[in-house]
């Protein structure tokens, strides 16, 4: 049979059904919900412990990028983004502090890492972020690809969102357009025509999410960042956690017509696909209209778009309301695959 | 941003006029004794699904999914053949699809974890041009795709390509496996929609002694979902009045002759040969194998040694209780097979319906059930 479990394969670091079945049989065995603590157990965006009547949540992401340097962005600005989004989804939109740990491989050129650095300087100051500690370590030649980050993060919450909150009737709402990241990354790494003019949405969230949160208060009941496995992977997740289905409607979903037309010669679904700056948001509908006015007040939130909206069943599952029919969307395991038929 | 075009072959209110049209045409007919058409292509079926077709489909057709895409039908020697020649060091490239499907023990993506060459590439010139950037190393482009992908590794291969580029294929032929599908006995197949792509090459015309030999009609029909649903509203009508003949309903694309240099390209490059696709049936003449005169270039005859030691064919664990031929027959659902959801499941498939993402077995698999979508807004 295929599929064996005592090597780790490249779908076990895909984020999805296989590296949850690997980080919970092998991490996450003996974790138990405890009161105060958002721990192992929930994996969520991050962990979050209660202080008084704050909570702190603290995150950490590793970023491998073939190629570092890609239109939109690059693995510095990625991995300050990523740490500074998973604290926003849970509501810590005032990052403390960051750590930044940097992998080398031998012979990787200076001047490639004062870029990486500038970027970080750059997305720092975009987001109020500080680099606060760090670490370095160098590897023999061919022994890693160029450079791995890791980032960790922390920030104070004096209200959690959580993925879990979503109530039939909640709207769904996204920040913006999707699928643009994963393509422009995917293009570029192989050179596709019509993939000059996809670029990266990577870009941190904190204020976005703040004025978010700011207009719609108690009413946003979940958050989430759509990055491996996209929109669908991300609304999969909080339905299933959240004992809800979802109802897309593809009309609805924002889709740039060059990431569209990248998408259908590859085979690949949007849907699927990784962003790097962008949010789902689940919201009581009453609020609805204030937060999407307030999500594209802000200038990374002017396409915000409401793509969808909760309900009863099916449970755990999210369905897309094509115009011509109805489909179910399902998550990716692994890392997607442009289809030849 | 601008707005996105809308595309005229996406226009869902013509979509529920077809629909509509074929609820009547179908009208006769009982959900108990549906009208059964087949499609022959896995970009059928992608577009179907993507598109949620099937759950707007009125309950008086039912469109079964034929012998798959040519990856899914790709038997497990065959994997395994690629599998080995990466095993043994050599640079391998496929298809992406490719990627996962399982071999008698081992997918490329398997040997990929375990330190083996394997690259994904999106057409046949991509690894043409890797084989050239290293042209010390026999690089073996494992090609996989029905004649229209084939027609492309035929042209590279008739333009002289690098010394060190190699060709594993895995290339199938639709109009036999058709045959084999009409032959089914219990077969309840009424109509079949063919690929529109594969009769740009093919012209329409191929199909004409299939239908004079069975008495089933085929349309030729294209991918988008109007074109798909126009297809099928052809079929009915086609049914209805009890004739069994070729119609083109993708004229924008396809001629009666087709497309005569590519087929002269295809067929001085390859012969057809008979060969197993997996969990169906062997079908003569269903597989493009090299000609002698490319022998050079036929990674099969090239490393006949390395392939000697690869998993001997037909040891595909439990291929035998397979029964993707009996669902694609349209006799049996999948269901109905001792090993659904037990020791057959997407991420270890026995036959082709679950290895495609679209495959019946997978759909199946995916929905827990038939493929029914009910929504309901509020608790109670």
């Amino acid at each position: 049979m295929s599929a064996p479990d005592d090597k780790i394969a490249l779908r076990h670091g895909a984020g999805g059904p296989a590296m949850r079945h690997l980080v919970e049989t092998l991490f996450a065995r003996g974790a138990r919900p405890e009161p105060g603590v958002i721990g192992l157990d929930a994996l969520d965006d991050g962990a979050a412990i209660r202080l008084g009547d704050r909570w702190l949540v603290f995150t950490t992401d590793s970023h491998v990028v073939s190629p570092p340097f890609f239109p939109g962005g690059d693995i510095g600005r990625l991995a300050v983004c990523g740490t500074v989004n998973d604290l926003a989804m849970m509501g810590a939109t005032e990052p403390l502090g960051l750590s930044l740990a940097l992998v080398l491989e031998e012979g990787f050129a200076r001047k490639d890492l004062e870029r990486v650095r500038d970027s970080i300087e750059a997305a720092c100051a975009e987001s109020g972020a500080r680099i606060l500690t760090g670490d370095t370590k160098v590897m023999g030649r061919g022994e890693l690809d160029g450079v791995v980050l890791n980032t960790a993060g922390l920030g104070f919450a004096t209200r959690l969102v959580r993925d879990d909150g979503l109530r039939p009737g909640d709207a769904i709402l996204c920040t913006g357009t999707i699928g643009d990241h994963g393509l422009a990354v995917m293009a570029h790494r192989h050179g596709l025509e019509g993939g000059a003019a996809l670029r990266s949405d990577v870009a941190p969230l904190n204020g976005l999410v703040a004025a978010a949160l700011a207009a719609g208060g108690d009413a946003i009941a979940a958050m989430k960042d759509p990055t491996r496995g996209g929109v669908a992977r991300a609304l999969v997740e909080m339905a299933r956690k959240s004992g809800v289905g979802v109802l897309l409607e593809e009309a609805a979903l924002p889709v740039r017509p060059a990431v569209r037309a990248v998408a259908e010669l590859l085979g690949i679904d949007p849907l699927l696909v990784a962003n790097e700056g962008k949010a789902l948001l689940a919201v009581r509908p009453a609020q609805e209209p204030a937060v999407l006015a307030a999500l594209r007040a802000h200038p990374l939130g002017r396409e915000a778009a409401r793509i969808g909206r909760c309900v009863a069943e099916p449970v755990g599952r999210v369905v897309l309301d094509t115009g011509f029919g109805r489909r179910l969307v399902v998550e990716p395991d692994g890392e997607l695959l442009p289809r030849i038929c | 941003m601008a707005e996105p075009v809308a595309l005229q072959f996406r226009d869902p209110a013509r979509a529920r006029a077809l629909l509509e049209a074929l609820a009547r045409l179908t009208a006769h007919r009982s959900e108990g004794d549906p009208l059964a058409v087949m499609h022959v292509c896995g970009s059928h079926e992608q577009a179907i699904a993507r598109f949620g077709l099937r759950a707007a489909l009125p309950p008086t057709l039912r469109v079964i999914m034929g012998p798959g895409c040519p990856v899914c039908v790709t038997d497990a020697p065959e994997v395994d053949e690629a599998v080995a020649l990466a095993d043994a060091g050599l640079r391998v490239a496929t298809y992406g699809d490719m990627l996962r499907v399982p071999g008698s023990a081992r997918s490329l993506d398997d040997a990929r974890a375990s330190g083996a060459r394997v690259e994904v590439v999106y057409g046949v010139a991509q690894a043409v041009a890797a084989a050239a950037a290293a042209p010390g190393e026999p690089y073996v482009f494992f090609a996989s795709g029905f004649e229209t992908t084939a027609v492309a590794t035929a042209a590279v291969l008739l333009r002289d390509p690098p010394p060190n580029f190699f060709v594993l294929s895995a290339h199938k032929y639709i109009p036999p496996v058709m045959e084999i599908v009409a032959e089914m006995p219990e077969t309840r197949v009424e109509g079949f929609l063919a690929a529109g792509h594969a009769a740009a090459i093919t012209g329409w015309g191929v199909f004409e002694p299939f239908v004079a030999r069975h008495g089933i009609p085929v349309v030729v029909g294209g991918f988008e979902p109007l074109d798909i649903l126009a297809g099928f509203a052809a079929l009915a009508e086609l049914a209805r009045a009890g004739e069994a003949r070729v119609v083109n309903a993708f004229p924008r694309m396809v001629t009666r002759e087709g497309n005569r240099r590519a087929q002269e390209q295809l067929w001085a490059v390859f012969e057809p040969a008979g060969g197993q696709w997996r969990g169906i049936a062997r079908v003569p003449n269903g597989n493009l194998r090299l000609r002698a005169a490319f022998a050079a270039r036929d990674a099969r005859r090239r490393f006949a040694d390395v392939l000697a030691g690869a998993a001997p064919p037909g040891c595909a664990p439990r291929a035998d209780e397979c029964r993707c031929g009996d669902i694609l027959a349209g006799i049996a659902a999948p269901s109905d097979c001792a090993l659904f959801g037990g020791p057959c499941t997407p991420a270890a498939p026995v036959g082709a319906c679950m290895v495609s993402s679209e495959g019946a077995c997978r759909i199946w698999h995916e929905y827990g059930g038939a493929p029914r979508i009910e929504v309901r807004e509020a608790a109670p």
